[in-house]
């Protein structure tokens, strides 16, 4: 598709959403401009407030880019929030860890890799569920989403209650020397932006690059087609399951140990969910896909201020995003509509 | 608590309420062929606006329209961009669901926590006194005696009637439909929008009846996704679907009573362990389909069936 | 009564149908035979307003019309027989024989669809699910419901395709009951013997052209002439390979995939050969080629020899949404047809599809998209795509919408590399190229070989007989 197509394309979808949801600000008496302020205050006018958006976009990115797996591979991975969680309990496992005499930084890396490996298992139930059981992966994938919500609520005020007191607030602290690295006046640790750039060009090299990237195409494409190239479409959607878990545990693992240095309940944020709606909006292409997160990453810092300033409830970023990929839909829609009718 | 069986099944009719209208509203949907996964969403936003305009109106009546009329709208606009303009109903179902979910907070905000109107119970003049029955099953509000005769209505409309038989055949074979001089995507967006609008009904039903109130969260949550499994669950039979959602119902109903009982556990754990408990029931009953034990299979038949043929599939006329 | 005066159809480039004239007549059975690929389906689809013509007129008791969907079809009285019925398999019989009636009386309609049982001596339960019938009941459903709704021109496609003799006979009582109470009779069909046995004419299609017209009594020999391209009788094949050592053996395999699937089938191909598989659509050859190269498992039997994946390659009919993955460039599918490293740069595959879009004329460029491509473009690609050490190449219609042009290039291509070690095996609707272009040729009938011979031993006649089933009472 040529560049001026897909300009058009980006122009008419944030034409059509930012209209929509302008029009409805005014029907409610709000200044929409008003509100594109706030915004753009809360998101990126401070240093502090941007960091509070790379926050965001560090856990959205890994996600997205496990769903980008998923996606090429023709897969609905529902199961995103599940594997965040189990990511997040296995990197806690290793956190909690006494006496390894493991220096922090092993232990830390320790925690991330057992993070990837504990979403990779979850990812790999749901495609298990799904190859072996024929259980649809959207209802694999929810029952497994909230089966990991009980298991972190079980842990959090079972096993690895606060000391004294069970508390929905989360598990203890970790040690000090176990939380990562963050400088003076930051509020990220440099480690997870480094760790989570180079993960999105190996997603990037593998899907756009590499032998295995256009086998997961070819299998998601037209899986009985496949077969007649050599593959094995049911193993490769598996591995495609264990690499988007793997990378949403990932998500799960910088937010215990770079973030919150804790287990807590809601330790996936509606990271998950929010995921599909980027990777959908980007329309299952990968170059997009970072940037998608950084605009929808500053709707969701920047709406934080919108209670306080504006008395306006802050779900309004979602709206927003939500409008987003739905103009981006019918776009498409509409598009291809065209093309047919020619 | 005192627990007596006739209280014990007057709770669960009415915690199952506005899932059975849910379910079957989406059973409808998915009989003509359309997926349509905003459920989740379209509840919250049915909610969100009953309770709005039947603060606003002091009127119950105009609450539920309203929901239905929110519901049929987001099945409006699947119907169009999901079975018109034939994007997959899958995408469109899951914008659908969070857009839906952040409006009603969204615009809901201002009602949050507020008194408004709530439905009151009806006890039905002598069946009510029916000892036993009477408690269990005549003295509600008009919310479950409607979910309650939704579900025969449902049926009856779908096996029983020239209407019904077309839906159904739309979902199983559309080119066959066309042979036969009907529009099946015509047919198919009717029931969409249909759908939708019990499915808001749902919504009201909560925020005016059976969860009063509105707020962020106001405890509907999940419920949607619950109601999308009951329809597998249930085998795309209104009677199963509901049979599913009283399920359901007692599960919830026992996570509350156990709260009381075992203290030592955590009571969220009771209240999150009915969804995984019900999704679990759904894939054993596929993992059984597969299995070779007859005896099992036999009787895991009753409890399943199969998708309409058309399900999720996007019709182009020839 | 109908008329056709000179109806066209054109897709595209392609014309389906060139000034096909014909009548059908109240109380009459009018055949329309021809090979597939002849445009008989495409004449039926016009007929029944699911797609319009392209030129000509269509008249209807002397007047003009025009049909533009199903329902314009249906109310002047046209009703179609699919040759894959368009019913509900999951409905019970009595829905189905309601979907779409204007008098919804589950009463009523049951005692029609009895009454209707009783006339033409169908035996059906209205209970029952549709799926559990057989093809010949949900056959008998489906007349039943078009007679119902007062049909009065009836369009049947291929109607014994898959049922048993017995529902023939039923089948063909009640069109001749049908006849005598004034229904126009449109009959589409392969099979010679049917045709001599129901219609009171016949029209034959070649082509998309009108290729003969006949009325009883039929002069058979002339028929068979008209269907199929006259060649001289006794044309030797064009290409000569010496048979050498087994390459693929098939041991009494059996499957219940597709129609007719395959009924317990032996056979031994040799290196050195091109067989080609002859038969009616849907008779067993293509779950034949599936299960060689290992798409299908058979439920019995034993399929042994060239199972390595590297060894054989298959090229399906349906050449861009079976065998090409849409979505993917020319070169991504270079790059996977062959062992390369595991990163692909941009230079990956360049020369080799670079080479290959030349060698083959393939028009397009490494980066084209598959789905751009024209049937003639996506065969080249296709047999571009086979490595060069493949041993077995599996053919469904290898010329299937290729011009004349292509289809030579095609053949010529595929013998020259035919090595001493390989060998071919492909199904085509087309005797010319069966006879042309093989050493051997397989005729399938119902899901078994009803002749294997050597294509110098075998002729037009025998061919045609074969595959019209005529040769069973003799084997």
């Amino acid at each position: 598709m040529s560049i001026i197509l897909q300009m058009r394309r980006i122009v008419m979808i944030s034409v059509l959403a930012l209209s929509a949801v302008s029009l409805l600000l005014m029907l409610l008496g709000i200044s929409p401009l008003t509100i594109g302020i706030t915004l753009a205050k809360g998101s990126i006018f401070s240093w502090l407030k941007f960091n509070h958006v790379l926050s965001v976009w560090i856990p959205l990115l890994l996600c997205s880019c496990g769903l980008l797996f998923t996606f090429r591979a023709g897969l609905w991975n529902i199961g995103v929030e599940g594997q965040v969680i189990c990511g997040a309990i296995g990197a806690t496992l290793v956190l909690r860890l006494d006496n390894t005499g493991l220096p922090p930084a092993a232990l830390l890396s320790l925690a991330l890799f057992s993070s990837f490996l504990a979403g990779g298992l979850w990812g790999a139930s749901a495609g298990l569920l799904k190859t072996r059981g024929g259980v649809n992966e959207i209802f694999g994938g929810l029952g497994l989403n909230f089966v990991a919500q009980g298991a972190v609520l079980w842990l959090i005020l079972g096993p690895w209650k606060r000391a004294g007191m069970a508390s929905m607030s989360g598990t203890d602290l970790f040690p000090r020397e176990l939380w990562m690295w963050v400088p003076q006046g930051w509020r990220v640790a440099p480690a997870a932006i480094v760790l989570v750039i180079i993960i999105f060009l190996l997603t990037s090299l593998i899907l756009n690059a590499s032998q295995f990237g256009l086998k997961i195409k070819a299998a998601g494409f037209n899986p009985q087609a496949s077969r007649l190239f050599g593959i094995r479409p049911n193993l490769i959607c598996f591995m495609a399951m264990i690499i988007g878990g793997g990378l949403a545990g990932l998500a799960g693992g910088v937010q215990v140990s770079c973030v919150y240095h804790r287990l807590i309940p809601s330790i996936s944020s509606g990271y998950g969910y929010l995921a599909l709606l980027v990777v959908m909006l980007a329309g299952y292409k990968v170059a997009p896909v970072p940037i998608i997160c950084l605009l929808f990453a500053c709707l969701a810092a920047g709406s934080i201020q919108l209670p306080i300033t504006l008395q306006v409830d802050s779900s309004l970023s979602g709206v927003i995003q939500g409008a987003l990929v739905l103009s981006g839909l019918l776009v498409y829609g509409l598009q291809q509509g065209k093309r047919r009718g020619h | 608590m005192e627990v007596s069986i006739p209280s014990l099944i007057a709770a669960i009719l009415v915690m199952a309420a506005p899932l059975v209208l849910a379910a079957l509203g989406e059973t409808l949907t998915e009989k003509a062929g359309v997926v349509n996964l905003s459920l989740d969403g379209t509840i919250l936003l049915g909610a969100m606006s009953g309770f709005l305009v039947a603060s606003e109106s002091q009127s119950a009546l105009l609450g539920f329209i309203a929901a239905a009329s929110t519901g049929a709208s987001v099945g409006a606009v699947l119907a169009v961009i999901g079975v018109r303009l034939g994007q997959s109903q899958v995408a469109v179902g899951f914008a659908l669901t969070f857009l839906c979910r952040d409006l009603a907070y969204f615009l809901g905000n201002p009602y949050a926590r507020q008194q408004g109107p709530q439905l009151e119970t009806l006890p039905i003049p002598i069946l009510s006194n029916i000892p036993f029955l009477g408690e269990a099953f005549f003295s509600h509000s008009i919310v479950v005696y409607v979910s309650l005769l939704a579900i025969p209505g449902c049926y009856y409309f779908l096996y029983h009637t020239r209407q019904g038989l077309i839906l159904r055949s739309v979902g199983e074979n559309p080119d066959g439909c066309w042979a036969r001089g009907i529009n099946p995507l015509k047919v198919q967006v009717l029931y969409t929008v249909i759908g939708g609008g019990m499915v808001g009904l749902a919504g009201a039903a909560f925020s005016l009846a059976v969860k009063p109130g509105w707020g962020h969260p106001q405890g509907c949550e999940g419920i949607g996704w619950i109601a999308l499994a009951l329809v597998i669950f249930g085998g795309w039979n209104p009677v199963r679907v509901a049979a599913g959602a009283y399920f359901f119902g007692m599960l919830q109903l026992l996570g509350i009573y156990f709260q009381d009982y075992f203290t030592t556990i955590p009571p969220q754990i009771f209240q999150v362990a009915p969804f995984p408990l019900m999704i679990f029931a759904l894939i054993l009953i596929n993992l059984g389909h597969k299995s070779r034990n007859k005896k099992l299979t036999g009787w895991i038949e009753l409890f399943s069936g199969r998708p309409p043929k058309w399900l999720g599939k996007t019709y182009k006329p020839a | 009564m109908i008329e056709l005066a000179d109806i066209s159809k054109n897709f595209g480039k392609v014309q389906a149908l060139h000034k096909v004239s014909l009548k059908v007549h109240n109380s009459s059975i009018h055949g329309i035979i021809g090979e597939n690929g002849a445009g008989k389906s495409t004449l039926m689809k016009i007929l029944t307003g699911f797609i319009s013509k392209s030129g000509g007129d269509f008249f209807f008791h002397s007047e003009s019309i025009d049909l533009h969907s199903p329902k314009d079809a249906r109310k002047i009285g046209i009703g179609m027989l699919y040759q894959e019925p368009l019913d509900f398999p999951q409905l019970s019989v009595l829905d189905n024989f309601m979907v779409g009636t204007a008098d919804f009386s589950p009463v009523n309609q049951r005692a029609a669809l009895s009454r209707l049982c009783t006339n033409f001596g169908f035996n059906l339960n209205p209970e029952s699910k549709v799926e559990e019938l057989t093809v010949g009941e949900r056959q008998q459903l489906e007349l039943m419901r078009l007679i119902r709704d007062g049909a009065k021109i009836l369009i049947l496609d291929e109607p014994t395709s898959g049922i048993s003799e017995k529902q023939q006979e039923l089948l063909f009582g009640a069109l001749r009951r049908l006849r005598n109470d004034g229904v126009a009779i449109l009959l589409v069909s392969h099979k010679l013997e049917e045709i001599e046995l129901l219609c009171d004419e016949v029209t034959v299609l070649r082509h998309g052209k009108m290729a003969g017209y006949q009325k009883r009594p039929f002069d058979r020999e002339e028929m068979l002439h008209t269907m199929f391209d006259t060649l001289p009788v006794s044309q030797p094949p064009a290409v000569k390979h010496i048979a050498g050592d087994p390459l693929l053996n098939f041991h009494k395999v059996t499957s219940h995939v597709g129609r007719s699937g395959l009924n317990s089938v032996s056979t031994t191909i040799r290196s050195g050969e091109v067989v080609g598989l002859a038969g009616v659509d849907g008779s067993g050859q293509s779950v034949f080629l599936r299960s060689a190269f290992g798409l299908l498992q058979p439920e019995s039997g034993r399929i042994s020899g060239c199972r390595e994946v590297t060894t054989r390659a298959f090229i399906p009919a349906d050449r861009l949404t079976e065998g090409l993955i849409p979505g993917l460039t020319i070169r991504e599918h270079h790059i996977l047809s062959k062992k390369s490293g595991p990163i692909i740069t941009s230079k990956s595959g360049l020369e080799k599809t670079r080479d290959a879009i030349k060698t083959y004329s393939i028009r397009g460029t490494s980066e084209t998209e598959v789905e751009n491509l024209s049937g003639g473009n996506l065969q080249r690609l296709l047999l571009s795509l086979i490595p060069a050490d493949i041993q077995l190449i599996l053919m469904e219609s290898p010329t299937r919408g290729l011009d004349v042009q292509s289809a030579a290039w095609t053949w010529k291509h595929l013998h020259a590399r035919l090595k001493a070690e390989g060998a071919i095996i492909f199904a085509s609707p087309d005797f010319e190229e069966i006879m042309e272009q093989s050493t051997r040729i397989l005729v399938f009938y119902n899901g078994s070989i009803t002749l294997d011979t050597p294509t110098k031993a075998t002729n037009y006649q025998q061919l045609s007989r074969a595959v019209t089933g005529e040769d069973n009472q003799q084997q």
